[in-house]
């Protein structure tokens, strides 16, 4: 064998290997998502969404009141997240682009949406459960929106700063003020990359479960009292896994199978909207 | 006229005032972070101190006597464990999109690795319970078993009822959620290589291989690089997952099939569970141990991306 051969072999290889990699990658998405679909398709009744939880091992039980607190958690999560990140995002792109303190708080935001999701539930515990005295689902929006804030203000700093500079000038040359320029131009240019950033921050929060256990905790009743425990889709799914029950497996799989396809659903509707709007 | 011109500048310095305040909350929230969960560590930091806590494998809530040993050492192993499968894969991945994979299916390809990085983790840890962990207990441990455990010092790695509520179970799962991390990153790392220096290469009769080990991959060391700490941090940090599958178990793994416990999966389990102050200080102290390695990777990779970003 020649020394060619040999390079070549060991050429055809290692881009072997590296095809079976990719393959592989594709093998764990698929798997996943067939074994969600395959399990849950058949539990998505209207019961599901139209019953309350019944106590273990009673029929006809459904997850209204976890649909209901997922939505209210998630909607004062939006709330509070989306104008602070916006307006943080506004602040690293335009008035503080030069300054130390803008990079240096970017930075550390990007640092942020690596922070454990757990230990921001143990912050939100210490700062707001205890002292309080109660489990929350106000202490639940808050911890979805902690880890929500970095990501709404990095990806609006990143499309604020796509709009081109000249645009901001043609306003100034007619006199416009600054806040005017931002409110009017900039963020009319950046409106879909923000408004595609938020869709990607709420998908983020939606799967969220660890930051809830000790904020939110949980709640076997309907409840819109954000002031009490609060039932969500996540960690419900969690306590009827972890459960006896087969009923409860079976509705844990339900909730997993629509928590999953809302969240893909809203990534690769992101991912569309991104790759129509930069195209062009 | 002076007067609008003056009420505009005031609106002006308002909107800049409301942004700066909105951006410092992120500085405002990250050094409350720390300080409120130092704070409530303080009475364990008091009875343990620092390396008798990091250094002791005591956790006995009756008792009262508490140590990070177990939960660190499960953390590490299976962050570690998780790099080791993922790393490989990871960077095949990579080569993949970049070198092999046809142009129109790139982007397909390369948002279907990256769909499995939005998969929220719950669904991991409902599949791995459900689906995974039985299908590793039942075919996979007991084959790797077979094979590894008459072999001297490495069967100690196999030994054991192999339950699918483990070590190796958790690794893989925690692998397959962090390799689209690296992947993406190191696929735009590999795209900015100069073309020149590809073409000289091939030039000079490399083949493609050659091409990607020494002209690549090189040319993208401090990007690979950082994407494995940043998914070291990812793996760190994750909860659910590992959670249904590794069993939260206060002991010393010697086997790829023993049951562990990492800090996030206690914190999970027992936090609203601690009933004495001295139990719930030490969570909060676990919780402040995983929070500062968890910064300091991310300031280290962000320091090598940047430096990246610049060259």
């Amino acid at each position: 064998m020649t020394e060619i051969d040999k390079r070549k072999i060991i050429n055809f290889v290692a881009l072997s290997f590296s095809c079976a990699a990719a393959a592989l990658g594709l093998f764990w998405l698929i798997f996943i998502l067939a074994d969600v679909l395959r399990h849950g398709i058949a539990y998505i009744t209207p019961a599901l969404f139209l019953n309350e939880a019944t106590p273990p091992g009673m029929a006809g039980g459904g997850l209204k009141h976890a649909f209901i607190g997922q939505l209210l958690i998630t909607f004062f999560a939006v709330l509070i997240g989306v104008p602070l990140g916006i307006l943080g995002g506004t602040y690293l792109a335009e008035y503080g682009r030069h300054h130390l303190i803008g990079r240096f708080i970017s930075t550390l935001s990007d640092i942020m949406i690596s922070v454990p999701s757990i230990v921001i539930g143990t912050f939100v515990y210490a700062i707001f459960v205890k002292p309080l005295g109660h489990f929350s689902g106000y202490a639940g929006s808050l911890a979805l929106a902690i880890i929500m804030i970095p990501v709404v203000l990095r990806t609006t700093e990143e499309m604020i700063s796509l709009v081109p500079w000249e645009i901001r000038e043609a306003a100034f040359a007619l006199g416009a003020p600054y806040y005017k320029v931002i409110l009017q131009i900039v963020y009319r240019g950046a409106a879909t990359g923000i408004f595609t950033g938020i869709l990607l921050a709420i998908a983020r929060i939606a799967g969220e479960t660890a930051p809830l256990l000790f904020t939110s905790f949980n709640n076997m009743f309907l409840t819109t009292n954000m002031n009490e425990p609060m039932p969500s889709l996540t960690v419900t799914i969690y306590q009827y896994a972890m459960g006896p029950y087969d009923d409860w497996h079976e509705m844990a799989w339900a909730a997993s199978f629509v928590i999953t396809l809302f969240i893909l659903g809203l990534t690769i509707l992101g991912r569309l909207i991104i790759r129509w709007k930069y195209k062009n | 006229m002076a007067g609008t011109i003056k009420r505009e500048q005031t609106l002006d310095k308002l909107f800049a005032a409301i942004t700066f305040l909105a951006a410092f909350m992120v500085l405002v929230i990250i050094v409350s972070i720390f300080t409120s969960l130092f704070r409530e560590s303080l009475t364990a930091i008091d009875a343990f101190g620092f390396f008798g806590f990091i250094s002791s494998t005591a956790w006995d809530p009756v008792r009262e006597n508490f140590g990070a040993a177990t939960t660190l050492y499960g953390t590490l192993i299976t962050t570690l464990m998780a790099l080791a499968i993922a790393v490989p894969v990871a960077l095949g991945i990579a080569i993949f999109i970049t070198e092999l994979c046809p142009k129109f299916l790139k982007p397909i390809f390369s948002t279907a690795i990256e769909l499995l990085a939005a998969i929220p983790s719950i669904i991991y840890g409902m599949w791995g319970l459900f689906t995974f962990a039985p299908l590793m207990g039942e075919y996979v441990e007991p084959a790797l078993q077979g094979i590894f455990e008459p072999i001297p010092l490495l069967g100690q790695l196999f030994s054991g009822v192999p339950l699918g509520i483990d070590i190796l179970t958790t690794s893989i799962i925690l692998s397959i959620m962090i390799t689209p991390f690296i992947s993406s990153i190191v696929r735009d790392t590999f795209a900015l290589t100069p073309v020149q220096l590809k073409e000289s290469a091939y030039g000079i009769g490399a083949t493609r291989w050659e091409v990607i080990r020494d002209v690549i991959i090189p040319h993208s060391k401090t990007g690979i690089f950082g994407s494995v700490i940043i998914a070291m941090g990812r793996a760190l940090g994750e909860t659910m997952a590992v959670a249904f599958v590794l069993g939260n178990k206060h002991a010393i793994a010697t086997s790829l099939f023993d049951a562990s416990a990492t800090i996030t999966v206690t914190l999970a389990n027992e936090f609203t569970e601690a009933d004495t102050d001295l139990y719930l200080s030490s969570l909060f102290y676990l919780a402040l141990i995983l929070l500062g390695m968890n910064f300091l990777l991310l300031a280290i990779a962000k320091t090598f991306l940047a430096r990246k970003g610049k060259a």
